[in-house]
């Protein structure tokens, strides 16, 4: 049984604006009965002040795919279509209190047809299934949707891959691709982070920078077996750090130190060394 | 409120006969079955009565019975040990539809060097014998074939296939899991080498389960150290719930009689009135040959797992084979194998019962379930579609 929050079983028994508008502006339609979730979005707009003055909604899935959608029509009625643009998938994934990791892909459905309305309404040729080649077959994702999921969401795992846009989930014939996929962007991500121009690292920056890292590089995959590590001080280029959680006592605890450290070297400084509390 | 608890197939009720039987060896007589004092020899004999209560539910001798911790223990031992007392032969047979404890278990035997071939099925969810004659060779060790599918309820035509698999000199394990307590197995007129029964799936507790070996067969243990079941399966006994299994296979033969009718009597009432209420559903799934408690139905144009978590609110349970419902976002390997539609497994649902439904219950199910599959279907894009009757 998945984790739901509240507010996804509340939008899921008791959806909001639901329905079709007859005299619509715009119209947004992304997947199909055979991917196992679809919706379609109707705007109403205010020509003038291009103000959002009614959307409704019609979901073919499951709870937090209909949930999803409805937090969506909350979010951007009454904004304007810029204002609505910026609605993220993240967004509607926080409107709802978040969703269980596996479901993700149901808050990126709900941004993608608000993309799909507003080119509609925009007069852009109204892009169903995204350009580019086909990747998995099985839920006819391409490899733009990938690789541009991959990079808004900054997944790092095949499984996240599936999460987000169910290509993989199928038969699984397509996990070698998405790999390399993932493989390519991830060799992308760390030159892009070697190229940009050094500052001078400050005191302040460089703990900044060793809080950053740790909090966003480091500890989630520690976290995921069950461990976790606390920043306790830096001085001058030792950082002191406390193993937690089934970290503490760990045969494996002193390599763990030593990736930190690799990676504290890697990303913030070749002069930086870590010891344990 | 009360569970109107139609999931069966997943897991069943403990008995409440089979608790009571149960509750001493929680308490008082906590002795080890090896001891040699009087305090230990009782347990003993209670679980020596617990092998002849399962054994005499299928027909078998109890010196054929091994206790195990779940029906996948049963079926990785079965397979194990065929492959590790014929090391020459090198070949696994099995099929699309297994369960993961037979399917995956065999797969990764493929990564040690076994050639595994895996056989297909048909719409309705039928093996070819003709196929399974094909495939079984001098090099096969093990056919690895179940006896009911725990999805759709088809029912294999068990003794053909094992009488094929024994002329050709291969060992026969089926999983019984979810055919034993439901079914009349007898294995003295049916050929199998191995059989693996499950304790949580006849109204004993979820933690034992055992396996059936026929007396001659070769043996090679799964889990190493004592003594215990005769060397054949290590680790100290968990004595209550074997106690539980055997009361419950016992009171399984009471209750046979019950499945064949009041049981199949529910079920096709809740199909029939389903196909008739709902319009675009179907059944997957052999009819002819199904267990009588399993109906397995599709209604197009709306999610599986909507519908679960609709059925939930008023405390009903049953599961489905989309996709949104498993952890892999797969959606179930069996319909797919079955070659049913992605939109009829996205909307499919399978309601499993038990002696312990009621007609009351059905009937409440039968109110409920049309105007959740309306709604779901007004709320969808499809819904027109799904009035109409027009096929995506």
């Amino acid at each position: 049984m998945w984790e739901y929050t509240e507010k996804v079983k509340d939008f899921f028994l008791h959806p909001k604006n639901v329905g079709e508008i007859e005299n619509y502006d715009a119209v947004g339609e992304v997947g199909s009965i055979v991917c196992g979730d679809a919706l379609k979005l109707y705007l109403k707009i205010d020509k003038e002040t291009g103000k959002i003055i009614d959307v409704k909604f019609q979901t073919f899935g499951c709870a937090s795919a209909i949930a999803s959608s409805s937090a969506l029509t909350e979010l951007i009625k009454g904004r304007t279509i810029d204002e609505a643009l910026n609605v993220s998938n993240k967004d509607i994934a926080e409107y709802l209190g978040g969703l269980p990791r596996e479901k993700m892909h149901c808050s990126v459905m709900g941004r993608e047809a608000l993309e799909s309305a507003i080119s509609n309404y925009r007069g852009l040729k109204p892009e169903k299934v995204e350009e580019g080649e086909i990747v998995c077959k099985c839920f006819a994702v391409t490899d733009t949707k990938i690789k541009r999921v991959i990079k808004e969401n900054n997944l790092k795992t095949v499984e996240d891959v599936t999460n987000y846009t169910k290509a993989g989930g199928g038969c699984g014939e397509c996990v070698p691709q998405i790999e390399k996929i993932l493989k390519e962007i991830l060799a992308e991500r760390v030159i892009k982070e070697l190229v940009m121009p050094k500052e001078r690292l400050t005191n302040i920056k460089k703990i900044a920078l060793i809080q950053e890292i740790i909090e966003k590089e480091i500890r989630p995959p520690l976290q995921a077996d069950g461990g976790d590590i606390r920043l306790i001080d830096v001085e001058g280029n030792k950082v002191i750090i406390s193993l937690r959680g089934t970290c503490t006592g760990c045969l494996m605890a002193e390599v763990t130190l030593k990736n930190i450290e690799k990676k504290l070297k890697e990303l913030v400084s070749e002069e930086l060394y870590v010891e344990g509390e | 409120m009360k569970i109107i608890y139609l999931d069966n197939n997943a897991t069943t009720r403990v008995a409440d006969e089979v608790i009571e039987e149960m509750l001493p060896y929680f308490g008082k007589l906590y002795g080890n079955p090896a001891s040699m004092h009087t305090f230990g020899g009782q347990i003993h004999r209670k679980i020596e009565e617990a092998r002849g209560r399962v054994s005499d539910l299928i027909n078998a001798e109890p010196e054929e019975i091994i206790f195990t911790s779940c029906g996948t223990e049963s079926d990785n031992t079965a397979i194990i040990s065929a492959l590790d007392s014929n090391p020459k032969k090198r070949h696994i047979v099995t099929t699309r539809v297994e369960h993961p404890a037979v399917l995956n278990f065999c797969k990764s035997m493929q990564k040690k060097g076994y050639e595994v071939k895996i056989l297909p099925v048909d719409k309705l969810g039928r093996l070819s014998i003709d196929e399974l004659n094909a495939s079984v060779t001098e090099n096969t060790a093990v056919v690895s074939i179940m006896y009911a599918n725990n999805e759709t309820g088809v029912i294999f035509p068990i003794k053909e296939i094992a009488e094929i698999v024994k002329s050709k000199g291969a060992l026969f394990h089926t999983d019984a899991v979810q055919a034993v307590g439901k079914l009349l197995i007898d294995v003295k007129k049916i050929p199998i080498d191995m059989l693996s029964l499950s304790g949580h799936k006849l109204h004993a507790p979820k933690g034992v389960g055992a396996l059936y070996i026929r007396k001659g067969t070769r043996f090679s243990p799964y889990i190493i150290g004592g003594h215990q079941e005769h060397g054949r399966r290590a680790g100290t006994e968990n004595v209550a719930s074997i106690i539980g299994l055997g009361k419950a296979c016992e009171l399984v033969k009471k209750h046979l009689h019950e499945e064949n009718t009041r049981i199949k009597a529910l079920r096709d009432k809740l199909e029939q009135r389903l196909l008739k209420s709902c319009p675009n559903a179907r059944i997957n799934g052999d009819p002819e040959h199904r267990l009588q408690n399993t109906v397995n139905i599709s209604f197009e144009y709306v999610e599986g797992e909507a519908i679960l978590l609709r059925l939930n609110e008023y405390n009903i349970c049953a599961s489905s084979g989309s996709a949104c419902t498993s952890g892999s976002l797969e959606p179930s390997h069996v319909l797919r194998a079955m070659g049913v539609p992605f939109t009829a497994i996205h909307g499919s649902i399978r309601f499993s019962l038990s002696r312990y439904n009621t007609d009351e219950e059905i009937d409440l199910v039968l109110k409920i379930m049309p105007e959740i599959i309306k709604e779901l279907r007004e709320l969808s894009p499809y819904g027109r579609e799904a009035l109409l009757g027009a096929k995506s």
